[in-house]
C-alpha cells in the first residue's frame, strides 16, 4: 500500500496538515445499471444524520445500464453544498474509466478500489486502498444472482470506517431506503459489516479526511426538488395533472402521482380529487392543461426544454386567450440528442418569450426545495390570479439531485381562484365582457364552462377579439387588447417573488444570478472575500418579469457580473431587455455550460479574470 | 280591415327554451357550403333533444370547419383551439369537469393531417366526446389544396391529380376505441339529423364524418367530394329512425326488416333494411363494407358502427362525481397533518 510522503491538494493549502474534518468530496464511479444509488443514497443520509451539511450530484449518462456513471457526496461543515470540483475520496468501482478517475485526482487524495484493478501501480502520490469487492461479496450473499446489487454495499462499510461515519446511522439509513423490505436490508446491512471489518482489520488509514458528528442541520429534510415541487403542487390542490416523460423532469409527475394516491383519494368513496393522464406527447400534455385551466380545474404539465419547444404554439395561445396554467421546465441540456442528462439553465431567454408575437411569460425560478415547494403553490395561485400560463424553472441539478432543505411551511391563507364570475354575479351584473379592464389592472372576469346562466358563455380564441370576445380584425381592438395585457404583465410584476438582495457595505462590485447557480455563488463570493480580499454584494433574482429592485441594485454598484448556466448570456440578456441602457452598460457576463453542476471555482477564476486579478 | 297578425307562438323543447339560444352568429362562410347545413342540423339536434346550452362546449381546431362554432349554440362556451389540437383542449376541459357535454368540429386537414395524432389518441381513450369531421377532401381557408382524406385520382381544379391515397377517418375510428362511428353526408338532412341526436345520447367517442362539399374549390368534376359526385354515389347502409328517450313511441316492427339499437340515454335507433342486412356491433363487417366501398367509389353512409359497453376515458379515472373544477378547497388541499408525516419520512 503506497504511504509516501503526499503534497496537499490546493484546495486544502490553507488549512494545514492536521486532520480535516467534515470538509471532503466523495466520488464513486460506477457502471450505471449496477445498482449503486442505494448505496450512495444510504452515505448521503448517515452523514446527513450525523449533523453534517451534505449535498449529492448524480452525474449520469442517457443510458439504462452499461455506461458510466459517477455520485459525488460533498460534506462541508460551513455549509457550502455546491459542487466541489476537487475530489478527496474516490471509490473506483468502474473497471472502465478507473484508471482515468484515478490521474484525475489531486495530490493527496485516497482511492477505495477493487483490488484485481492494481490501481496502486499508477500514482505515488494518492492514499490507496484496495479491496477484494467479489471475494468479499461472496462471502456475505450466498445467491450468486444478488451479489452484483449487494456488492456496492461494500463501499459504504469500508468508507464508515475509514471516515469515521457511525455505522449506527449507516444502518438506521440504509433500513429507511429499504423500507419494508427487511430481508434485503438485512443481507445489505451484512454486507457493510464486512466491509467495516475488512478495512479495520486490513486498510491502515493515512489520509486526512474525518466525519465527526456535528449540530448543523437541525430539523432538515432531504429531498429532490421535483418532490419538492409535486407536493407544492399537490399542497396547491392541482387537479389536473397532463404529461409527458422527459428526463430530467418525469420524476417530479412520478412522485405526485405517489402522493396523491395516498393523500387525495375521498376516503368516504373511494375517489380521487385529481386526474393524471400521461398524453401522447406534449403538444397534448400543454392542450389538456390548458382545456382544463380554460373550464376552471387548477392544471399542470411539466417538462424539458425540448418539450417547451413542442408547446409553444398553445402556450402562445394560452397567454392570448388568458388562461391558467402551470409548466414546470426542469431545464437540461438541449435538443433531444443533446445530453438530456446533463443540467443547463439554457431555456431563460426562448420561455421567458415563448411562441410568437408579442408574448411574454412568468418565469418563477427556485433555488433550492423550499422555494420549489413555495413556488409551486404560487405559480398556481398567479396563474389564476393574472389568468396566464406560469413557468417554474428548475434544473436537473435541482430537480434530480438529493438536497438538504428546512422543512416545507404548511401554506398560508387559502386558494387564489382568481376573477371568476358565478351564476349569481352575472344575475346580479346583468352579464360581463370578457376581457374588459374593469379594475384597471389588465385582468378581465371570466367564466367557466358548465355555469347556468344564459349570460355566462363567451367565444375563446387568439387575438383576434375585442373586449366582449366577439372576433374582430380591428387595428384599434387589436392594439387595445395587446395594451391591456402589457399592463397586465405590470400588475404580474408587482405580485410575483421578489428578489434575495445581500448588499454588502462598500461592495464596489455586484453579482446577479439565479436558480442553482446560486450554490456556487455564494462559495465563490466566500472565496473572493478570504482568498482576494473581494468584498461582493448579491442578487439572486426568482422571478421574471423583474422586479424594480434588480435595476437599483445594479445602480448602486460600478460593476455587475451576472453568473449563469448557458452560453449565450440569456439572464443577462433579459436584463437587458428589462433595465436602464445605462444600466446594462454596467454588467459582465461569466458563464459555464459544460452540462455540469456549476462549481464555485470556476465562478472564482471567472469573475478574477475580469478584474484583472 | 287589420293587418296585423299575432306571432306564431314560439316552439319550446323539453326545457322550455325556443330556437334561439341554439343558434348562432350569422355564418361568414361561403354561400352553398356543406358546413352551413351541418350547423342548422346542429341547431335543430341539440334544439330538439332539449340539452342545456350551458352544459355544452363547442370546440374546434383550425380552418373553415373549424369556424363554424361560431354560427350555433350561442349560449355555450367556445373554445377555438390551434390547428389539429383541438381533442386535447377538449380533453382538458372534460377531466376539469366531467358534467359538460363536448362538441368537437374539426375538418379533414385539421384532423387526418396535422391533427392525426391527437385525433388517434382521442379514439384510444374513448372520450366522451361528439367530434364530426366536415370533410371536404380539401384546405378551403388556404384556398383549396389537397388534403388526407382527399380519393385517389381526384382533382383539383387546378387540375391537379391526387396521388396518395386517402386516410379513412371511419376506419380509424373504428380500429383504434372509437364507440359510434358514422359518416353521412352534409345533403342528407334526415340521416344527418338522426345520427346528431343519437349521438348526442351516446356516451364515448362518437366519429361522425360528414362528407360536407366545399363549394368553392372542391365542387368540380373530377372532385369526389363535390353534390354532384354524393348524390350519385352515397350508399346508404340503412334508413334511421330515432325514437328519443323522452318520447314513449313503439315503432312498428316488421320482423326481420330492421335492426333497434338503444343508446345510453334510453333514446333508440331503428334502422331499417335497405338492402343487405347490416349489424353495426360487427367491427369487422364494419371495417369490410368501408374497405370495399373506397375500392368501388361508392360512399358508404350512416351508422358504421356501435359499442355502448366500453367504459369512456372518465370513467376509467375513478373521479370523485363532482366536476374537479368546483372541487372546494377542503377536499383539495391535504391538512396539516399530511405535510408533518411526509416531512418525517424525509428525515
Amino acid at each position: 500500500m503506497s504511504t509516501v510522503e503526499l503534497a496537499r491538494p490546493q484546495e486544502s493549502a490553507w488549512r494545514g496538515s492536521g486532520p480535516v474534518v467534515n470538509d471532503f468530496s466523495i466520488q464513486v464511479a460506477t457502471v450505471n445499471g449496477s445498482g449503486s444509488q442505494t448505496a450512495n443514497i444510504v452515505l448521503l443520509r448517515a452523514l446527513f444524520r450525523m449533523g453534517i451539511p451534505v449535498s449529492a450530484k448524480n452525474l449520469f449518462p442517457s443510458n439504462i445500464a452499461g455506461l458510466p456513471t459517477w455520485y459525488t457526496i460533498r460534506a462541508n461543515n460551513r455549509g457550502f453544498i455546491g459542487r466541489k470540483k476537487e475530489i478527496d475520496f474516490l471509490v473506483a468501482m468502474n473497471p472502465e474509466t478507473a484508471e482515468e478517475d484515478v490521474r484525475n485526482l489531486g495530490p493527496g487524495a485516497a482511492v477505495v478500489y477493487d483490488a484485481p484493478l492494481g490501481l496502486n501501480r499508477l500514482r505515488s502520490d494518492l492514499h490507496f486502498y484496495p479491496a477484494p469487492f467479489d471475494k468479499l461479496v461472496a462471502g456475505v450473499c450466498p445467491d450468486a444472482k444478488l451479489r452484483r446489487l449487494v456488492r456496492n454495499m461494500l463501499y459504504d462499510g469500508i468508507l464508515a470506517h475509514l471516515l469515521g461515519i457511525e455505522v449506527e446511522e449507516i444502518r438506521t439509513a440504509l433500513f429507511k431506503q429499504f423500507k419494508k423490505k427487511v430481508k434485503a436490508a438485512e443481507l445489505n446491512w451484512r454486507a457493510v459489516e464486512a466491509g467495516v471489518e475488512f478495512a479495520a482489520e486490513n486498510l491502515p488509514k493515512t489520509d486526512p479526511y474525518r466525519a465527526e458528528r456535528m449540530d448543523a442541520n437541525g430539523n432538515k429534510i432531504i429531498i429532490e426538488g421535483n418532490a419538492a415541487a409535486a407536493l407544492g403542487a399537490m399542497f396547491a390542490g392541482v387537479t389536473v395533472v397532463t404529461w409527458y416523460p422527459i428526463t430530467p423532469s418525469s420524476s417530479l409527475c412520478e412522485t405526485l402521482i405517489e402522493y396523491a394516491r395516498r393523500y387525495r383519494i375521498d376516503k368516504e368513496t373511494g375517489k380521487a380529487t385529481f386526474a393524471i393522464v400521461q398524453a401522447e406527447d406534449e403538444l397534448a400534455s400543454i392542450g389538456m392543461a390548458l382545456g382544463a385551466g380554460w373550464a376552471g380545474a387548477r392544471s399542470m404539465t411539466s417538462t424539458a426544454g425540448p418539450g417547451v419547444s413542442l408547446m409553444s404554439e398553445f402556450v402562445g395561445l394560452g397567454y392570448y386567450a388568458e388562461i391558467p396554467t402551470v409548466i414546470f421546465d426542469v431545464q437540461r441540456v438541449g435538443p433531444s440528442t443533446g445530453l438530456p442528462t446533463r443540467t443547463a439553465q439554457g431555456d431563460l431567454l426562448s420561455t421567458a418569450l415563448l411562441s410568437h408575437g408579442d408574448t411574454k411569460h412568468i418565469l418563477l425560478i427556485p433555488s433550492n426545495p423550499e422555494e420549489c415547494f413555495e413556488m409551486a403553490i404560487q405559480a398556481f395561485d398567479l396563474a389564476e390570479e393574472l389568468q396566464t400560463p406560469v413557468f417554474v424553472m428548475l434544473d436537473l441539478d435541482l430537480g434530480m439531485n438529493y438536497w438538504m432543505a428546512e422543512p416545507f411551511p404548511y401554506p398560508k391563507g387559502g386558494l387564489k381562484r382568481g376573477k371568476v364570475l358565478t351564476a349569481e354575479d352575472l344575475e346580479r351584473l346583468n352579464g360581463f365582457a370578457r376581457y374588459k379592464d374593469v379594475d384597471g389592472d389588465g385582468i378581465g372576469y371570466r367564466t367557466l364552462p358548465g355555469t347556468e346562466h344564459p349570460l355566462a358563455a363567451y367565444f375563446t380564441r387568439g387575438s383576434g377579439h375585442n373586449e366582449r370576445a366577439a372576433y374582430t380584425e380591428r387595428p384599434d381592438d387589436y392594439v387595445r387588447n395587446m395594451d391591456r395585457l402589457g399592463r397586465k404583465m405590470e400588475t404580474a410584476r408587482r405580485m410575483l417573488p421578489r428578489p434575495a438582495v445581500e448588499l454588502a457595505p462598500g461592495a464596489r462590485v455586484g453579482l446577479v444570478a439565479a436558480g442553482t447557480t446560486h450554490w456556487a455563488l455564494v462559495e465563490s463570493r466566500d472565496q473572493l472575500e478570504r482568498e482576494h480580499g473581494m468584498t461582493t454584494s448579491y442578487c439572486r433574482v426568482r422571478a421574471f418579469p423583474f422586479d424594480h429592485e434588480l435595476g437599483e441594485f445594479v445602480a448602486a454598484h460600478e460593476r455587475v457580473y451576472v453568473v449563469e448556466q448557458n452560453r449565450d448570456a440569456q439572464l443577462l440578456d433579459l436584463m437587458k431587455l428589462e433595465l436602464e441602457p445605462a444600466l446594462t452598460a454596467k454588467l459582465r457576463s461569466v458563464r459555464y455550460y459544460g452540462g455540469l453542476p456549476l462549481d464555485a471555482r470556476t465562478v472564482t477564476d471567472g469573475i478574477l479574470e475580469q478584474e484583472g486579478m | 280591415m287589420s293587418t296585423a297578425a299575432a306571432p306564431p307562438p314560439k316552439k319550446l323543447n323539453r326545457i322550455g327554451l325556443d330556437l334561439a339560444p341554439y343558434k348562432g352568429l350569422k355564418t361568414t362562410l361561403c354561400a352553398g357550403c356543406g358546413h352551413n347545413s351541418i350547423s342548422e342540423r346542429i341547431v335543430e339536434a341539440f334544439f330538439e333533444m332539449g340539452v342545456a346550452p350551458w352544459q355544452v362546449i363547442k370546440l374546434s381546431g383550425i380552418g373553415c370547419s373549424s369556424k363554424s362554432p361560431a354560427y350555433f349554440l350561442s349560449m355555450s362556451h367556445g373554445f377555438n383551439a390551434v390547428h389539429g389540437r383541438m381533442p386535447s383542449v377538449a380533453t382538458g376541459a372534460l377531466l376539469a369537469n366531467r358534467r359538460l357535454l363536448a362538441l368537437g368540429v374539426s375538418g379533414d386537414g385539421d384532423t387526418a393531417s396535422i391533427g392525426i395524432g391527437q385525433f388517434v389518441h382521442l379514439l384510444r381513450r374513448n372520450l366522451p366526446i361528439i367530434y364530426v369531421i366536415e370533410n371536404n377532401g380539401c384546405y378551403g381557408l388556404t384556398k383549396g389544396q389537397f388534403s388526407a382524406t382527399a380519393d385517389l385520382g381526384s382533382k383539383l381544379k387546378t387540375g391537379v391529380v391526387n396521388d396518395l391515397p386517402p386516410i379513412d377517418t371511419c376506419m380509424l375510428g373504428i380500429q383504434l376505441g372509437a364507440t359510434f362511428v358514422a359518416r353521412s353526408f352534409s345533403g342528407d338532412k334526415r340521416q344527418l339529423s338522426a345520427l346528431l341526436r343519437a349521438a348526442i345520447g351516446h356516451r364515448g367517442t362518437v366519429v361522425l364524418d360528414v362528407v360536407s362539399p366545399c363549394v368553392t374549390f372542391n365542387d368540380h368534376e373530377g372532385s369526389t367530394k363535390s353534390y354532384t359526385y354524393m348524390k350519385d354515389h352515397e350508399e346508404p347502409l340503412h334508413e334511421i329512425d330515432f325514437v328519443p328517450f323522452f318520447q314513449d313511441i313503439e315503432v312498428e316492427i316488421e320482423p326481420g326488416t330492421r335492426r333497434e339499437v338503444t343508446l345510453h340515454d334510453g333514446s333508440r335507433l331503428a334502422l331499417r333494411k335497405l338492402g343487405a342486412d347490416y349489424d353495426p356491433s360487427n367491427k369487422l363487417e364494419a371495417l369490410r363494407v368501408l374497405e370495399e366501398s373506397g375500392r368501388s367509389g361508392e360512399v358508404a353512409t350512416g351508422l358504421l358502427y356501435l359499442d355502448t359497453g366500453r367504459e369512456d376515458f372518465l370513467e376509467l379515472l375513478n373521479l370523485v362525481e363532482e366536476p374537479l373544477a368546483l372541487l372546494p378547497e377542503g377536499r383539495l388541499r391535504p391538512p396539516e397533518s399530511a405535510l408533518a408525516e411526509i416531512l418525517e419520512e424525509l428525515r
